[in-house]
């Protein structure tokens, strides 16, 4: 189980009220991953969400001859999965445990309604889930430069 | 006390100081300028010589008195031979490293100017102030024997007034000498500044300087600070140039300035130094030499990949604000001295005191 | 006649160990005099006779006397450097710079974020810690390269991955096929820490965007920017301050740095062509 608090650590929530996180706290929890399960599917409805406690996830497209395309792990502390937020609704990319993970699942369909009746929890958490999407795309970027390449490349 | 020698006594010190085996370098005339360079006799001095000065342009002129030391800076500075423009540093054979042999003549430096003696303490700090002194300037400055001249006739580029460091020489000289031009000819009312400097003018012909004489000297130097042709905003220049990093001026500068390092080179300041390595054609030796290097060369602030001051807007900004401003936190004075010579050597005449006027303006501008 | 600093002293390769496909790490050993022992973070100037000389890290511990040094081929005098073979003799000048400061870490948590060859400086801070593991806290490294190939000291990184004492998190840039470890930029670990802001001192090392974006995430976090360090990078001829060519605003980068702290580095990394 898990408490309000330790939810409340978890930047996505961080700006809840007690209420807020006893509301979304209701809706999930946990799960167990074992390694190489593949917690979602790229194309499959969006309805849940993880909140990651430990382990490490690899978000992943898959290509026809099964080569590497992991494009980013995430981590203990990072939400897994947003696209329940914005429509179609459905995952953009596979997430395959690549470690054992722990983590809160939550209601995603449920979550939306609840933030689409109510802003007061829908902003925060919007803006907070803006705020991981934004880190993430900088992370994305900062990797596009290859900065690490060798000069005599370029 | 203060003691008088005439015209003559110029040439007796020329000659006195050769005797004590300098190597006696002051102000003389070649290829309508007023150069640096060894002099044989005290005739080689620029008697009656004027110079009209302005910026990107210096002329020599006549004048119609005979005053040896009424000539603002040239373009050669004393950096020259205390910071020579290339010198050998080692030869390896490829396993072992040589000194190149460096012993230095031991110089006498006649006629320099307030300004100058400043720069010469300034490269001290720079060269011999660090933890790891340059060696090469330090032998060279350790048996040099300077005679200072009082400016009494700046230049129209000068502004040693706004820094302090002129137009009365500072510490630093062995004997320091005014001139005062009159019918009879020039005489020269001389200071001691060290025992050396003392022991030298024993071996010239002279007498004591009256008190009227001491006063007058002392008066037209004075005078002379009034008569700056150029002046520095009266504000802290280094928290100017720190805050005005991002200032537009910057790229208008750029527009004129054609990164050719002639400021640079002039300066009797600018310190700046790379090395290059030469192997003989069998590879068994190598040589490093070093040479002056200015913060204009495009490759001065290379790192693999690119260069760090592309721009000639930031290059400009590194120079001036190096100048007068971060100069002060690495060394902890200005590393401008005030002598003018980057504005007479600029081929456009960009100007370092109007440059910081407007840079000081808009920062007026901002705070008002 | 003074000493001059100018002249280098004489080492010779003892080992040389290829790191990556462009960076070896080369063990020298003193000819006769040695140079004094370093502090981590010092770097010094290593020369080829002939080709020219140019500043290295110091990427080992302190020694008997020898210097390990990691040599990324990027130029002309790095490859000549690069490639030299056991028995070479190579010129070295130094230590010089300002380190890390490892002492000033005592009694704090210690979070190291190195990126691509920016490990090489950091390596003799984490040999420093764990020497004395016990006058420090928590203990973080946190390493970027671009993909698995790339990471500098592979295999004592897989080492201490090992280590109870040091949290190590190995991430790369791009994914590999055999690479099973974090994918994302440094700062995503970094981010995902759940650090005391008061008690955390942050060493940096890598591309100037990798170290300012690193110190955001760190700044974001509520570290003090006296608490963050990083180790800057400029042309140098001299290494002693002589020859004006590492300028960083106020800095002479050689004398002044390389190790500086962040408050310090920020306002000169944010302007453009200083």
């Amino acid at each position: 189980m898990y408490t309000t608090e330790e939810l409340a650590r978890f930047p996505l929530l961080a700006d809840l009220t007690e209420s807020q996180l006893e509301r979304v706290g209701s809706l999930g929890h946990t799960v167990t991953f074992a390694t190489g399960h593949r917690i979602i599917e790229e194309g499959r409805p969006a309805d849940r969400c993880w909140l990651i406690r430990s382990g490490r996830v690899a978000l992943q497209t898959p290509l026809p001859n099964n080569a590497a395309s992991t494009v980013q792990t995430l981590g203990p502390g990072d939400v897994l999965g947003w696209s329940w937020l914005l429509a179609p609704y459905r995952w953009r990319f596979d997430g395959v445990a690549t470690e054992p993970v722990e983590a809160i699942e939550i209601d995603a369909v449920q979550l939306r309604e609840f933030a689409t009746h109510d802003c007061r929890l829908g902003y925060p958490l919007a803006m907070r889930l803006l705020e991981a999407l934004a880190d993430r795309l900088h992370g994305t970027r900062a990797r596009l430069i290859d900065m690490y390449g060798s000069p005599r490349a370029s | 006390m203060s003691s008088v020698i005439d015209r003559a006594g110029l040439n007796a010190l020329v000659e006195t100081l050769a005797a004590r085996g300098y190597r006696v370098v002051g102000p003389t005339v070649r290829d309508d300028a007023i150069v640096l360079a060894e002099l044989s006799s005290g005739a080689d001095l620029p008697d009656g010589w004027g110079v009209d000065v302005a910026p990107g342009s210096y002329r020599l002129h006549r004048r119609t008195d005979a005053a040896v030391f009424a000539h603002s800076t040239g373009q050669q500075s004393w950096k020259e031979f205390l910071h020579p423009p290339r010198r050998p540093i080692w030869s390896s054979d490829g396993s072992t490293y040589r000194l190149a042999d460096d012993e230095p003549p031991r110089y006498a430096f006649l006629g320099v100017r307030a300004c100058d003696l400043a720069s010469i303490a300034v490269l001290g700090r720079v060269l011999g102030g660090g933890a790891q002194p340059d060696g090469s300037f330090q032998r060279r400055r350790q048996g040099l024997f300077v005679i200072a001249v009082g400016c009494t006739e700046p230049g129209g580029l000068c502004f040693c007034a706004s820094l302090g460091t002129g137009p009365a020489p500072g510490p630093g000289y062995d004997l320091s000498l005014t001139e005062r031009v009159d019918d009879a000819g020039a005489t020269y009312v001389v200071t001691v500044g060290t025992d050396e400097g003392a022991q030298v003018l024993a071996d010239l012909e002279h007498r004591e300087a009256t008190p009227a004489e001491v006063d007058e000297a002392d008066a037209a130097v004075a005078a002379a600070a009034e008569h700056m042709g150029r002046e520095l905003p009266d504000t802290d220049l280094r928290t100017l140039f720190r805050d005005g990093r991002e200032s537009p001026i910057w790229d208008e500068v750029a527009n004129r300035c054609l990164t050719c390092g002639n400021c640079t080179m002039v300066c009797p300041t600018c310190f700046c130094t790379t090395t290059e390595d030469q192997t003989d054609l069998a590879g068994g030796t190598a040589e490093r030499s070093q040479r002056w290097a200015s913060c204009y060369e495009i490759d001065f602030s290379y790192l693999h990949g690119g260069s760090v001051r592309v721009s000639g807007a930031n290059r400009y900004r590194q120079w001036i604000s190096h100048k007068l401003g971060t100069w002060q936190d690495q060394f902890g004075s200005s590393g401008c001295v005030g002598c003018g010579r980057c504005i007479a050597w600029c081929p456009v005449g960009i100007d370092i005191t109007v440059e910081a006027g407007k840079l000081a303006e808009e920062a007026r501008d901002v705070h008002d | 006649m003074l000493a001059d600093p100018m002249l280098p002293v004489p080492y010779s390769v003892a080992r040389r160990h290829v790191e990556t496909a462009d960076s070896a790490t080369l063990l020298l050993e003193p000819v006769a005099e040695a140079l004094p022992a370093f502090e981590p973070g010092q770097f010094t100037m290593l020369c080829v006779p002939g080709v020219g000389e140019v500043a290295i890290s110091i990427s080992g511990a302190n020694g008997t006397g020898t210097l390990t040094q990691t040599v990324r081929d990027v130029g002309a005098v790095s490859r000549a450097l690069h490639d030299a073979e056991p028995g070479a003799t190579l010129g070295v000048r130094g230590p010089y710079g300002v380190g890390w400061g490892v002492a000033s870490a005592i009694g704090r948590d210690v979070v190291v974020v190195a990126g691509g060859v920016g490990l090489a400086p950091l390596r003799p801070v984490v040999l420093a810690l764990l020497a004395d593991r016990a006058s420090f806290g928590r203990m973080v490294l946190i390493v970027g390269a671009r993909n698995p190939e790339e990471f500098l000291f592979r295999e004592q990184l897989l080492g201490w991955t090992q280590h109870s004492d040091l949290e190590v998190e190995l991430t790369v840039d791009v994914p590999a096929p055999e690479w099973v470890g974090p994918v994302g930029f440094v700062t995503e670990p970094l981010a995902r820490l759940d650090i005391d802001p008061t008690r955390t001192t942050a060493f940096l090392c890598g591309p100037e965007p990798m170290m300012r974006f690193s110190a955001d995430v760190l700044l974001r976090k509520g570290v003090a920017a006296e608490h963050i360090r990083v180790s800057l990078e400029r042309n140098m001829k001299c290494g002693v301050g002589l020859c004006g060519h590492c300028q960083l605003g106020p800095l002479l980068v050689c004398r002044d740095g390389p190790v500086v702290t962040y408050d310090v580095a920020a306002p000169l990394l944010a302007i453009r062509g200083l």
